[in-house]
């Protein structure tokens, strides 16, 4: 310090906080998959070149690279392909653990998203396990996946594991 | 590769293509404002994805505020089965000096360029402050707009420009956007009137900025057979360079671009006569270091398209300098043109692309 | 689809970069914080402020620290009269590279002036830093140049 009587020691270190504001959208696609969820339904797009069923679409085929136009209500429920058992604690977690990590295969989709498994202890989760959406209150529906409360067992026989092998 | 820079293989800009350029794309997201330019430019010369050996793109995380964005643009081009990519943390002009690269080096006979980005999404006042050195100058942030003040200050000090001529700059390439179509700022407003506009930050008065601009552009490469399939005309990029000078912006003369000098001189701008140069600068009197630095006399055509004044899509403004630079040489409007891209704050990093028609 | 069905959101995207300096912007920093300027000797004896720790001009190392300023001129600058947000002044102020006594680089800061006529090019200013126990080791330490004589 100026006065001599330094107890700091030489600078090492500097914080350098960045703060940036954005104005996000998720583009035409991903905001009717958004919208649908207000509605309490799951609504994909399929590509015109392979036929494929995306959910949610972002707009254009990653296999042909072509825009995707044909909007397609799927089911509301699907086959787990593969999942995951979480047991660690980490900063922000909303869920109590142990929970399930899931991706969902949709029935007429051709890609698979990740939801969350409830109503089941997690030594029964299997591949090939039919669940189907828990949604909010339908006055809490919102244009977000958090109107989809988790997914459960929908009480039907396991899929066969050719139905969905290609989606793992 | 010759030590030199200039080509050894031939390579053709095959096609360009560039969306409508636009101060705020309020609808779409990337992949969905990419598709029908990457779409256009395999149509232009009637080929597909399956055509090319290698994809580079230009883009910046930054400007979405989101990771990985160049992954999920990717959707727009479609990369199954899995193709050879690459991407820049740059404009998308140094994307295409990769690609070229690689065919200097015999690895690929034709290439998918293309760049994107939404200037829209966010305060690039704040963004472009990231690309400064981290210890002394971002954590002022000062703005972009502020520091070109800067060099145009320096410019007018030091006797080589004056705001008329800033003004006249601004003028001609707003003018001369009138025939771009593609372009966002089209008038024509005498430089007397433009002097009338308020400062933004003194010496620079509004019409010495480039627009904000939302936008993307593509360009398909090819040597060899594909060049002459894909092309009755083909423009062949004959010598391609970059350089760059030292982050600290306090070290350098900014009146001057010897980088610029230094790519120009690689690239053999000078080897013939130069009919029309696309430059990339985004500020008016930019424009002046450039042409300087590139040797250019008062014969030279300078951005004919109306240049990043009427138009300056962050991350494909530089691409789009070489795909208008090849479009006049393919329409038979010029033999020989060099097309100059820029990166960073006021000059710090630049690229000379030399181009002529067969 | 209608703009109208085209969502838009609010975002903040923050990263709580923390740098290690090194030594020689580490030991800028440290002189910062006492009230101070040094910089680095470079190619040609050229002493280089703010300074970073190979020369840019060659890529050389640097080589001993040495004292420079308070005092030095503007080497040019830009009147700023809407700052913004996150500008190290809330009032009209010039970003100026100054050029201080004993160095042959400029460095980047605010200077505090009363209007643009106050200021020219080659026109000398001062440090002012700010309260010393303020003062944390950034270039924040230094509130902003001001001319000399006290014009600001
Ligand atoms: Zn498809």
């Amino acid at each position: 310090m100026a006065d001599g009587t330094t107890d700091q020691g030489p600078v090492t270190m500097l914080a350098t906080p960045i703060s940036l504001d954005f104005e996000f959208t998720p583009g035409v696609a991903q905001s009717k998959f958004l919208r649908g969820l207000e509605r309490g339904e799951f609504l994909g797009q399929r590509c015109g070149t392979c036929g494929q069923v995306y959910v949610p679409s972002r707009g254009t085929c990653p296999t042909d690279g072509v825009a995707t136009t044909e909007d397609v209500v799927l089911g509301n429920s699907g086959t787990v392909t593969t999942y995951c058992v979480v047991n660690v604690p980490f900063a922000g977690q909303a869920i109590e653990i142990p929970y399930i990590c899931a991706q969902i295969l949709l029935d007429g989709a051709n890609l698979s998203f990740m939801g969350l498994l409830q109503e089941i202890p997690t030594d029964q989760i299997r591949m090939g396990m039919r669940v189907e959406a828990v949604w909010v209150d339908e006055a809490e529906l919102i244009p977000s996946l958090a109107s989809v409360k988790y997914f459960r067992p929908n009480g039907e026989p396991d899929a066969d594991y050719d139905t969905y092998k290609e989606y793992l | 590769m010759s030590a030199a820079g200039r080509t050894v293989r031939p390579v053709s800009i095959a096609s360009f293509a560039q969306s409508q350029n636009v101060r705020k794309d309020n609808e779409r997201n990337e992949a969905e404002g990419l598709q029908p330019v990457i779409a256009e430019v395999f149509a232009n010369v009637g080929i597909t994805k399956d055509d090319v050996d290698f994809i580079c793109s230009g883009s910046t995380d930054y400007l979405i505020g989101g990771p990985f964005s160049f992954v999920m643009a990717l959707d727009a081009v479609g990369v199954w089965p899995p193709r050879a990519e690459s991407h820049v943390e740059m404009d998308g002009a140094w994307a295409l000096y990769e690609a070229w690269v690689l065919f200097q080096e015999g690895e690929i006979d034709a290439a998918l360029v293309y760049a994107f980005g939404r200037s829209s999404l966010g305060d690039l006042n704040e963004i472009l402050t990231l690309q400064l050195d981290p210890y002394y100058e971002a954590p002022l942030w000062p703005d972009i707009v502020s520091l070109n003040a800067l060099q145009a200050r320096a410019m007018i000090d030091a006797g080589k420009a004056t705001e008329a001529d800033f003004a006249a700059i601004a003028s001609r390439s707003r003018r001369d956007a009138l025939s771009n179509p593609k372009a966002q700022v089209r008038h024509d407003v005498a430089p007397d009137v433009l002097l009338e506009d308020d400062y933004v930050v003194a010496p620079l008065r509004r019409h010495a900025l480039p627009p904000i601009t939302d936008g993307a552009a593509a360009i398909v490469l090819a040597a060899g057979d594909k060049a002459l399939q894909w092309s009755e005309r083909p423009v062949w990029i004959t010598g391609f360079d970059h350089r760059m000078e030292t982050h600290s912006l306090g070290a350098r003369d900014l009146t001057v671009s010897p980088s610029t000098a230094k790519a120009a001189e690689v690239a053999g701008v000078a080897d013939g006569n130069v009919d029309i140069a696309e430059i990339h600068a985004p500020f008016a009197h930019q424009e002046l270091i450039i042409a300087e630095a590139l040797g250019l006399d008062d014969s030279v055509a300078v951005n004919p398209s109306g240049g990043p004044l009427a138009a300056n899509p962050l991350m494909s403004a530089g691409l789009i300098r070489i795909g208008e630079a090849a479009s006049r040489i393919r329409a038979g409007q010029a033999d020989r043109a060099v097309a100059h891209a820029t990166s960073g704050p006021c000059l710090q990093q630049n690229l000379v692309c030399v181009l002529e028609g067969a | 689809m209608a703009e109208s069905e085209v969502l838009h959101a609010e975002h903040r995207l923050e990263y709580p970069y923390a740098r290690s300096t090194g030594p020689i912007i580490g030991a800028f920093l440290t002189a910062l914080r006492e009230g101070r300027f040094v910089g680095a000797t470079g190619s040609e004896g050229k002493v280089i402020v703010p300074p970073t720790e190979y020369d840019p001009l060659t890529g050389d190392d640097v080589g001993e620290l040495v004292e420079v300023g308070p005092g030095g001129v503007i080497d040019s600058w830009a009147w700023v009269s809407h700052p913004l947000r996150k500008h190290p002044l809330q009032v009209p102020f010039a970003w100026a590279l100054v050029r201080l006594d004993g160095a042959d680089t400029a460095m980047l800061h605010a200077v505090a002036a009363p209007g643009p006529e106050a200021l020219a090019t080659g026109a000398r200013v001062t440090a002012k830093f700010c309260p010393e126990a303020e003062r944390v080791g950034s270039m924040a330490d230094l509130e902003s140049f001001v001319l000399e004589g006290g014009a600001a």
